[in-house]
């Protein structure tokens, strides 16, 4: 599903991602912690190019990225992205926020975009939020808003960076409701977190980055509490 | 010296009369200064040097110089070169047009530039084109914040306008200094013509203001 190869990223001089690899299957849920600045975000900017790699590969579905001939906006399409400061369009009603793209991108005629927001939107818990303004809903509701518009593309591969970061501690949980049901659905997963309940419960791999590498990566239970680095043992106890 | 209401009483329908072509002027350099005026701002944004420096070159030659030196560029310069009859109507509308589509270009580059790039990066990764996303998402953003300062220039429009006035056109300027010329009573002439240009400039800023406040609450932030 995906697979990246040797990544590197540089801003300048400043070298980001040291090389990095990473296999992800089909329906599997991965989330990787690490230090503030230590290059998750970048990393996973690069997965849809928000951000151009330095050098490396990335393959979705096969499809090398780096590859003139792919069109980036036909993987986007198909890689769904949450990012934590929602970025909703404020100018656009939360059933416009998702309906937008399938309309514009995808062609879908206006009707039947507006219908399926409002499935996912109701999906999402907030069937009675169509009409109102991303200014008019809480934290929470705007990032559950965010995962349905990242929905309505029908990814193949979502990539959540930090979605509950912003969030009030209260509203926390039903966003990460919300991505446990996608996850049991099946869906293959990125997650930036250090929401560490729900990597405990739902991740099938933990990884932690630091300094632009993934330093160490395992299931859950013995990630948690039996890390072999020095590094992962110095940064879950500060977090745990 | 007294203020001699009755020349200013006998003079006030010609002068009127120039107001049209104030009004005209300013009307038509401004809806089509706005449009280029967003062209050229989307040029000026691009990061593909063949829009960007001819754009960057536009906008810094036209607001680093005179007005009045751009109209007389147009009007005298061009048809010296090119060899043709120039037409004054047509030159001081372009003058002012090219003009405003500058500062316009400015002040729309600002409004995009002002729009979170969080926004820009939500429409990418949602498989937008970026012709798509400036469309959807950043442009009816931008559009609404650049309502007051667009309202700013369009008065500032409406007194440079003015200035067509020293290539012949019929203007409420020009038409004060005939009055001037015909009555003897240039402080009359030009403090009447000062007073409508005043009445103008109130009346579009209300209306302005009112548009702008009836857009403040049909946008949602
Ligand atoms: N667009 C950019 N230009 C320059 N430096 C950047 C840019 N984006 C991120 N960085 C730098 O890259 C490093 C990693 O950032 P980031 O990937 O956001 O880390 P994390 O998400 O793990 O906190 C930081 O030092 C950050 O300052
Ligand atoms: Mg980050």
């Amino acid at each position: 599903m995906l697979k990246v190869k040797d990544l590197h990223k540089k801003f300048g001089d400043l070298h980001v991602l040291k090389g990095v690899s990473l296999e992800v299957s089909k329906g599997e849920v991965v989330v990787i912690i690490g230090p503030s600045g230590s290059g998750k975000s970048t990393f996973l900017r690069c997965i849809n190019h928000l951000e151009k790699p330095t050098s490396g590969h990335i393959f979705i579905d096969g499809v090398d990225l780096e590859d003139p001939a792919t069109n980036i906006n036909v993987i986007r399409e198909r890689v769904g992205m949450v990012f934590q400061q929602f970025n909703l369009f404020p100018h656009l009603t939360a059933l416009e926020n998702v309906s937008l793209a399938p309309e514009k991108v995808l062609k879908v005629p206006r009707a039947q975009a507006r219908e399926r927001a409002k499935a996912l939107l109701s999906k999402v818990g907030l069937s009675d939020k169509c009409d109102s303004y991303p200014d008019q809903l809480s934290g929470g509701q705007k990032q559950r808003v965010a995962i349905a518009r990242a929905l309505a593309m029908q990814p193949k591969l979502m990539l959540f960076d930090e979605p509950t970061s912003a969030l009030d501690p209260e509203m926390i949980g039903e966003v990460l409701a919300v991505m446990r049901k996608l996850a049991e659905e099946g869906m293959t997963m990125v997650v930036v977190s250090h929401e560490m309940g729900f990597a405990r419960e739902v991740a099938d791999r933990v990884l932690l980055m630091a300094d632009g590498v993934f330093v160490e990566e395992g299931p859950p239970r013995e990630f948690f509490t039996n890390p072999k680095h020095e590094r992962t043992k110095a940064f879950l106890s500060k977090i745990l | 010296m007294v203020f001699d209401l009755e020349v200013v009483a006998r003079y006030l329908p010609f002068l009127l009369q120039g107001v049209g072509i104030t009004v005209e002027f300013t009307l038509i350099a401004f809806s089509a200064g706005s449009i280029l005026g967003l062209l050229l701002a989307l040029a000026r944004i691009s990061k593909n040097p063949i829009f960007h420096y001819p754009a960057v070159a536009y906008i810094d030659f036209v607001r680093g110089t005179p007005l009045l030196a751009q109209i007389y560029l147009i009007h005298f310069g061009l048809p010296q070169i090119f060899g043709y009859t120039p037409v004054g109507y047509i030159d001081a509308l372009l003058a002012l047009t090219l003009n405003s589509t500058a500062y316009i270009a400015e002040i729309m580059r600002a409004g995009i530039e002002s729009i979170d790039r969080g926004q820009m990066e939500a429409a990418r990764s949602l498989g937008m084109t970026y012709v798509q996303s400036m469309r959807y998402v950043i442009l009816p953003q931008a559009l609404r914040r650049v309502v007051p300062p667009m309202g700013n220039e369009f008065i500032a429009l409406l007194k440079e306008s003015s200035l067509v006035s020293v290539i012949g056109m019929e203007d409420l300027m020009m038409r004060s200094r005939m009055m001037a010329g015909r009555s003897f009573r240039p402080f009359e002439a030009y403090f009447t013509a000062a007073l409508i240009y005043l009445a103008l400039t109130l009346t579009f800023s209300r209306i302005l203001g009112w548009g702008e406040r009836r857009l403040g609450k049909s946008a949602q932030g």
